[in-house]
């Protein structure tokens, strides 16, 4: 089964899917806006693997000269996921901190009593 | 709100210097082995916002002033682009330490080496100023959100 | 009604992420790979150091890093700045 990696992809974006449509309570839609992200991310560096491949780093690699770049993992997925982890974490902290304000408003976490932009 | 019982003071208080020179270590050899500006801020942060939960934000607002994590971040990022502006003689973000032999110049042999920490020109000194950006705009964020919505005065 | 409607989206899109799984590119073998392969290449003798990650972070793309710092800046003073009360 070497298809783990995506299938994983896809798991996880399909049970963060799952908490963002069906669930009514700000945090848990918070939270699972962030399960997709990390299921984005892993789809992202598992695009980029090599068979047989190791890390992109010359410090003590266990190949020889010659090889090296031949069997190396490739690097340019793993520098943007990085940008990616930390553009998700600031969306993230966003969230949490406009659902405790609309709680302080409010008075209750229920995604269907935030109704004051309406009338 | 105050800090947590004395068992818990006394353990987190020996497990915050060997946090924050692991993440100094990651930071530093971030151009060696994985790891680099980010990653190693993360651990800063991660080690000051336990400090945060043990010890209460009192003593927390004590020990680190008042608007000295603000100041450090925003002159942190200002440093970056400085240091991006300076090798503005051939391009905009220009790499003009590698390879020159002054402050972090040696050159490296094509190949697996064991790794010289004084090798990778303007790359350290980013790591460095991103290190301290990431640190303290985290604890920043921890800060805000731990002490609530405060009193409205 | 509403019921109805978020079920039959949920359904159809993971029926869209599972055939996808099954027929994307095969695990291990990327197909495109000459900007990578001049990174691997040529990154350790021009910008010297042994990590290829950093330095395509720091040296060959650094205007998405320098928009990476710039948006966790932005987010840090929009929480400060939700959060007044808190931070006197």
């Amino acid at each position: 089964m070497e298809l783990i990696p995506f299938l994983g992809a896809a798991l996880l974006f399909g049970i963060g899917l799952f908490a963002l449509v069906f669930k009514r309570n700000l945090i848990k839609i918070a939270m699972g806006l962030s399960i997709i992200d990390s299921g984005v991310n892993l789809f992202l560096i598992a695009l980029g693997y090599r068979s047989n491949g190791i890390a992109p780093i010359f410090t003590t690699a266990p190949v020889s000269n010659a090889q090296a770049a031949a069997t190396m993992v490739l690097p340019a997925p793993q520098a943007l996921t990085l940008t990616s982890i930390v553009i998700g974490l600031a969306v993230s902290a966003l969230m949490l901190s406009l659902a405790v304000l609309l709680f302080k408003h409010y008075g209750s976490a229920d995604a269907r009593k935030i109704r004051g932009l309406r009338e | 709100m105050s800090g947590l019982s004395k068992i818990v003071k006394n353990v987190a208080s020996v497990f915050i210097v060997p946090g924050l020179i692991f993440g100094a270590y990651v930071v530093a050899h971030g151009h060696l082995t994985p790891g680099g500006g980010f990653q190693g801020g993360t651990i800063i942060a991660t080690t000051l916002a336990l400090l945060l939960v043990a010890f209460g934000e009192k003593s927390f607002r004590k020990a680190i002033g008042k608007n000295a994590l603000a100041m450090l971040e925003s002159l942190a990022l200002f440093g970056f682009i400085g240091i991006a502006f300076l090798g503005l003689q051939s391009s905009f973000f220009n790499n003009f330490l590698s390879n020159s032999g002054s402050l972090f110049g040696q050159s490296v042999q094509f190949g697996v080496n064991e790794g010289n920490i004084n090798s990778a020109g303007v790359i350290p000194l980013m790591n460095f100023m991103v290190g301290i950006e990431v640190a303290s705009g985290l604890t920043i964020i921890v800060i805000a959100m731990y002490s609530g919505w405060g009193e409205r005065k | 009604m509403k019921q109805a409607i978020k079920l039959i989206f949920f359904l159809v899109f993971s029926l869209f992420l599972l055939a996808s799984v099954f027929t994307l590119r095969p695990f291990g073998a990327p197909k495109h790979h000459e900007m990578d392969s001049y990174f691997l290449e040529n990154g350790q003798r021009e910008t010297a150091s042994n990590n290829i990650v950093t330095s395509i972070v720091f040296d060959y793309r650094g205007l998405d890093t320098l928009g990476e710092a710039t948006v966790l800046f932005s987010a840090v003073s929009g929480v400060a700045l939700l959060f007044r009360g808190a931070l006197k």
